[in-house]
């Protein structure tokens, strides 16, 4: 059963140098609070594993602690280049990143494959592109039903899940709505997993299309309000599309990136309830 | 066709006119407008940027029953502007339904369920393929692009592709540098032999004009030239030997509803 406890702790306690991390939540409900926690608490050497990068990717990329990457989309949306990745890409600053670089579809599949205590997905994909040439973990399979070549993918099980939802209980139930990514299949095919949610409540209520995540397969939850921020956690804020804009020119220069992070996360406590 | 003194002739020999001069809309109006005009109906898989603005602009003009698809999982969005993300609020709100990310690849993208996907493209090639991942060598890359995301399967499951993207030698060229999305492959039979079951790009539309694949050689030619631009500047914006279709024709300009309704999309601006 989920344990409630303090955002710091609870990364202190699942997250150590060198492990592979998924951070999800596809633009909607991004674990904000949880990667500046990462941040300030200095972990190095991670695999970071995320369908689309954004900024909070951007961000611990750029203070140094990943070592790769594996990601299908790395943009800001709507934007344009998340340039802290360019620059580890690009010149190796602050610290070379190694990329395993796959489809929204195939990385999809691979949560699905882990989630699902299998080896590996199988989907129409990647087929002519030059991905499988640069991505190892990009292979070919035959049906053995019709004959017909498909495209394989290893199942993907992070050392730590963490996502973020609008609530759960004190039990440690979790509940979820709006646009719900992968984050179900992120948490079920990780050995350990971190839940942030805008607020702990008495009684989960029902709520239209949402996903709930049972408290036994959760390690720890921490109440983070405003946690997603500048993604968004619907139903409690807003994407703050003006930020995303504004992090074009925050972090297209190394010390003026570094000048933001150290106000704006660095020097800031995690928030304790 | 020949292009001088602001007046062309298309090979049928009719009478092209050039646009007024200043023109009462941008380069981008008109390549928006000639997007949106595509979109006839059905469903369309739509990727962020210019064709999520095309897509919108469709649906507030010709097309209302236009069912938009995002890969966030949002089917059937409403959204009354554009959204700046693939995942704004504003697509979950007004969606039919709201659904997964495995299960919009997997349920609804990879079987050909959808009509019609819809894509930008950092650099396209002379058989339609599109790089969105690296400028230069992948492993020592000039440019390091946001990379694949949905792309690769939407080039290769919807029915159709349609393509949106500016048109300058550093866009179009000869061969791309990294495959990120199948077109044409290398020629013709390529899309059957690697197993990608939608027909491919049939038009990519840019601020110039419309490219279309040739029906015997799957190679970009010119259909269209956007009004007041000349089949050489065209062809100089474009890094493969550029041939015009047979028919060349001149598209038709913004109509003043499709203008207003874009503008009003884009805040009064013009984009």
């Amino acid at each position: 059963m989920a344990t409630v406890i303090p955002l710091a702790e609870a990364v202190a306690n699942l997250v150590h140098d060198g492990d592979s991390v998924a951070l999800e939540g596809f633009t909607h409900l991004i674990p904000y609070a949880a990667g500046h926690e990462i941040i300030r608490q200095g972990r190095r050497d991670l695999t970071l594993i995320r369908m689309t990068p954004d900024l909070i990717y951007d961000q611990l990329i750029g203070m140094g602690c990943a070592r790769r990457l594996i990601f299908s989309w790395g943009g800001n949306p709507g934007v344009g280049s998340l340039h802290r990745f360019r620059d580890a890409v690009q010149n190796r600053w602050p610290a070379p990143l190694e990329v395993e670089e796959h489809s929204h579809a195939g990385i999809a599949n691979a949560y699905v494959a882990g989630a699902s205590g299998l080896p590996f997905a199988v989907l129409r994909g990647y087929r002519g592109t030059d991905l499988p040439v640069h991505t190892a973990t990009v292979k070919p399979i035959t049906c053995p039903f019709t004959g017909e070549e498909l495209t394989a993918v290893p199942a993907i099980n992070p050392d730590v899940a963490i996502v973020h939802a609008q609530r759960a209980d004190r039990h440690g139930n979790v509940q979820l709505w709006g646009i719900t990514g992968v984050q179900k299949e992120a948490v079920l095919a990780a050995r350990r997993s971190l839940v942030t949610v805008e607020e702990v409540v008495e009684e989960l209520e029902p709520h239209p299309g949402a996903v709930t995540l049972p408290g036994w397969v959760i390690t720890h939850v921490s109440e983070a309000p405003g946690g997603s921020h500048p993604s968004y956690s619907a139903g409690y804020s807003v994407r703050d599309n003006d930020f995303y804009q504004a992090w074009d020119a925050i972090a297209r220069d190394r010390e003026s990136f570094l000048t933001w992070m150290d106000e704006h996360v660095l020097t800031r406590e995690a928030a304790r309830p | 066709m020949t292009a001088s003194g602001g007046q062309s002739t298309s090979t049928s020999g009719e009478l092209l006119m050039s646009a007024p001069s200043p023109q009462s809309y941008t380069a981008d109006e008109m390549m928006t407008v000639a997007a949106a005009r595509r979109l006839r109906g059905g469903s369309c898989f739509v990727g962020i940027g210019l064709p999520s603005l095309a897509a919108n602009l469709a649906r507030r003009t010709h097309a209302p029953d236009l069912v938009l698809i995002y890969e966030s999982g949002t089917i059937g969005a409403k959204p009354d502007l554009p959204p700046l993300s693939i995942g704004d609020g504003v697509l979950a709100d007004t969606a039919d339904s709201v659904v997964s990310v495995p299960e919009i690849f997997n349920y609804w993208l990879q079987p050909g369920r959808i009509d019609v996907g819809f894509l930008g493209a950092a650099q396209i090639d002379r058989y339609a393929n599109i790089n969105t991942t690296v400028i230069g060598p992948y492993e020592d890359p000039k440019v390091r692009l946001p990379g694949a995301g949905g792309a690769p399967e939407i080039a290769a499951s919807c029915g159709e592709v349609t393509v949106i993207v500016r048109q300058s030698p550093r866009a179009f060229v000869d061969r791309v540098d990294f495959v990120t999305s199948v077109g044409f492959g290398s020629g013709p039979g390529d899309r059957e032999r690697l197993g990608l079951r939608g027909r491919g790009p049939r038009t990519v539309i840019t601020d110039l004009g419309i490219l279309e694949p040739d029906p015997v050689t799957c190679e970009l030619v010119l259909t269209h030239l956007h009004p007041g631009v000349t089949l050489e500047r065209a062809r100089a914006a474009t890094g493969w030997e550029l041939a015009a279709a047979p028919g060349l024709r001149e598209t038709e300009p913004p109509a003043d509803h499709e203008l207003a309704a874009l503008r009003a999309l884009t805040g009064g601006h013009r984009s």
